[in-house]
């Protein structure tokens, strides 16, 4: 008896000591030296943009005498790869997260302020700013945005003799006159996911709507909106399936009159000649409102990786990708906002098709600037009321009564 | 049983050894007792070291994560806990938030419902494809292996397909039923089926391939003298394949159970859990709380009620199989 527990005794020590070897190595490069490369990780894995960030880093690099070792994962990837690297304490140099993941990875304490290195985001976007603000240190620089907006296909819409929709009235009959056949007078997407809820959004705001509550009226006015779209028949039921490639896939086919989307999609927009698109804000609930949309697009941050000399290398990229050039030169290639609103005036012209989203942008709201590390959790709730009512489970102010207990 | 044996002779060797003298004692008194002990020694020293391989693997992919998921159940543990370690001790909270809120019970019901669909579907049809390539006949061995094709195709691929054909508007299946408008995927009521119906077509091949193996292993001439009884067709089924192939058959119910329990990507991959948690199930709740809404806690105390019943049957199993091997 006594032999067999010291037998385990050592299996137990042995699978202990492989155990801590295994965790022990790889605690960064350590202080003092040159440094010649810098780490970094993102999640923009599909063409063009792969190419363009590899390009604009590699210049940036080449600029501070350092060689950039890039990462690239997919998106649902990173928060993971972050969390695991965050607990082996091998997290990159620099590290691009989706905005409103920032504050959620910023309250763990893995990201240094970039104010420690003396960079701030005085004159970019209010949304920006707050987006990547976590209890009122700046942890991120974020040098392009985008935002939704609603696609109309010009033919149909001329053919119709319909003018593209500025208010929730305008969009019901709009949408309603241009179903017809197979065709549905808009899509959007209300799937099950944070895609659902980031589409709500610009229509939840726009009327007053305020994630800290969501049982007010002025949400479930603006459920109300899609709950109608989709009982008349305006809208195709599938919407509570589809995420916004599906939408755009729906637009591109015909099987949509108009589409609530991002600027993503212009490049496959542009594959298709024969359709002739226009963007026009979301429609406001009363007219001469300013509507209020959500900020998307991605901060770059500095890890608190332990070397101050890396760290400092670090923040002259995170810098150099903020840079009035490339800020314009990334606007440009990847159909996206810069964020430094000096910037804004002379790329709307330039592009007249942004302009839509420039503005958009230059009046979107943060989706974490309110809730901060707490905005899943209401997210979710939000998207399980919207495909509450839209299944007709229950009308718009319980299905979000029923959220909001659940 | 041999293991059992060599124990007692052991125990019944040990007996020689006086009460009065210490182990270690009579282990280093030179002499007959002496020789004898580092000769058992040297070969418990073996049967260690033939064990340690297997049982450092165990202990380190499935006692950690296993005991890691225990102790996480009881923890505050979110983004934060991966950077700082400080995971703070929280009891049975997060048991109480996952079991308290409005979406356990849905869940509940949908894993049994998926679960007890699925595998009847899966069973009775592998069953009935099975038996009917028992008999053999042309190209029999090449439809057989075109079978397998839904296990071969990635689940997120099938799921894809699957998310296509059973549009509401322009899918394969509403189209060729006639210009039907049937909310597969859309409804409340119907999504929970169209989830189980996608599942028994991937688990079919799973089941065939088993019942297959188990029903080769059925002596023909069994089948011969109950012909000569008088029993043939059906009659034969019953009374001398059904008999017959029952360990096999518990083998692949107990396994299909704990597969289906686990179903994750098929459901996120058709409907994300949706519409309005209508395919929510245990499984897909935990990776929400825990991936998406960061709350790794409650993440894992719901994993945990998932491995206790996934457990109750993987004990269901051992037996079974135990049973098996005797019979």
């Amino acid at each position: 008896m006594a032999q067999r527990r010291a037998v385990l005794a050592t299996v137990l020590a042995l699978a202990a000591t492989i155990g801590l070897s295994g965790c022990g190595g790889g605690t960064g490069a350590g202080a003092g030296g040159p440094v010649t490369s810098l780490r970094v990780l993102d999640y923009y894995n599909n063409e063009p943009d792969t190419t363009i960030y590899a390009q604009t880093l590699d210049a940036c690099g080449k600029q501070n005498g350092v060689t950039i070792d890039r990462e690239v994962v997919p998106g649902a990837a990173l928060i993971a790869k972050v969390l695991q690297q965050a607990s082996s304490r091998t997290l990159p140099d620099v590290l691009m997260l989706d905005n409103p993941d920032l504050q959620q990875i910023a309250a763990t304490g893995a990201l240094a302020p970039i104010s420690d290195f003396g960079l701030s985001s005085a004159g970019y976007a209010d949304a920006v700013t707050a987006a990547s603000t976590y209890q009122g240190a700046v942890y991120g620089l974020q040098p392009v945005a985008n935002t939704i907006a609603l696609f109309y296909n010009k033919d149909v819409l001329a053919k119709a003799g319909v003018a593209p929709p500025t208010t929730w009235d305008e969009l019901k009959a709009a949408a309603s006159r241009l179903t017809a056949g197979g065709r549905y007078g808009v899509a959007f997407s209300a799937a099950a996911t944070y895609e659902g809820t980031w589409q709500f959004l610009p229509f939840m705001w726009s009327n007053g709507g305020d994630e800290k509550n969501i049982t007010t009226p002025e949400v479930a006015q603006a459920l109300q909106l899609w709950v109608d779209l989709v009982s008349s028949g305006s809208a195709s039921r599938s919407v509570v399936t589809w995420d916004q490639a599906d939408v755009r896939e729906q637009f591109v086919a015909g099987n949509a009159a108009m589409m609530v989307n991002g600027p993503w999609q212009l490049p496959v927009l542009k594959q298709n000649p024969n359709l002739h698109y226009g963007v026009v804000p979301i429609p406001v609930p009363r007219a001469g409102e300013a509507p209020v949309a959500p900020l998307g697009g991605e901060t770059w941050t500095i890890p608190r990786t332990g070397d101050t000399a890396r760290q400092a290398k670090a923040a002259k990229i995170v810098e150099c990708l903020n840079s009035d050039a490339n800020q314009q030169s990334l606007a440009t290639q990847r159909d996206t906002v810069p964020t430094r609103t000096s910037l804004d005036a002379a790329f709307a012209a330039q592009d007249p098709e942004m302009a839509t989203f420039v503005s958009a942008v230059q009046g979107s709201r943060a989706r974490t600037g309110e809730l901060g590390p707490d905005w899943p959790k209401t997210a979710t709730k939000i998207y399980t009321a919207i495909q509450t009512a839209l299944t007709g489970s229950a009308p718009p102010p319980a299905a979000l009564r029923q959220a909001q207990d659940g | 049983m041999a293991e059992a044996a060599r124990l007692a002779m052991a125990r019944t060797e040990s007996v020689p050894v006086p009460a009065s003298v210490p182990e270690s004692a009579s282990g280093s008194a030179p002499g007959v007792a002496g020789r004898w002990w580092s000769a058992r020694r040297r070969e418990r020293l073996t049967q260690v070291g033939f064990l340690l391989p297997a049982v450092l693997y165990l202990g380190a992919f499935f006692g950690y994560p296993v005991v890691k998921n225990v102790v996480m159940g009881f923890q505050h543990y979110t983004t934060a806990t991966f950077y700082t370690g400080a995971a703070p001790w929280v009891g049975f909270a997060n048991y109480l938030a996952v079991t308290g809120s409005a979406v356990f019970g849905r869940a509940v019901l949908n894993t049994v419902l998926f679960t007890v669909g699925s595998i009847a579907g899966q069973f009775t049809i592998g069953l009935a494809i099975a038996v009917f390539f028992h008999r053999r006949f042309p190209l029999g061995g090449m439809l057989r292996s075109l079978l397998l094709l839904p296990w071969l195709i990635p689940l997120i691929v099938s799921s894809a397909v699957w998310r296509w054909i059973l549009d509401e508007d322009n899918g394969v299946l509403n189209r060729s039923l006639g210009g039907a408008h049937l909310p597969w995927l859309t409804s409340t009521s119907l999504a929970l089926l169209a989830v189980v119906l996608v599942n028994i077509w991937i688990g079919i091949p799973f089941n065939t391939t088993i019942l297959y193996g188990g029903l080769q292993d059925i002596p023909q001439e069994l089948y011969e003298a109950a012909a000569m009884d008088g029993a043939t067709g059906l009659r034969a089924f019953r009374y001398v394949t059904w008999p017959l192939l029952r360990p096999v058959v518990t083998v692949v119910l107990v396994l299909g159970v704990v597969y289906t329990l686990k179903v994750l990507d098929i459901i996120l991959g058709l409907t994300n859990a949706g519409p309005a948690n209508a395919t929510q199930t245990l499984a897909t709740q935990s990776y929400q709380l825990s991936f998406q809404r960061f709350d790794f806690g409650q993440g894992a105390a719901l994993g945990n009620i998932l491995i206790v019943v996934s457990l109750l049957f993987a004990v269901g199993y051992l037996r079974a199989s135990r049973r098996a091997v005797q019979s």
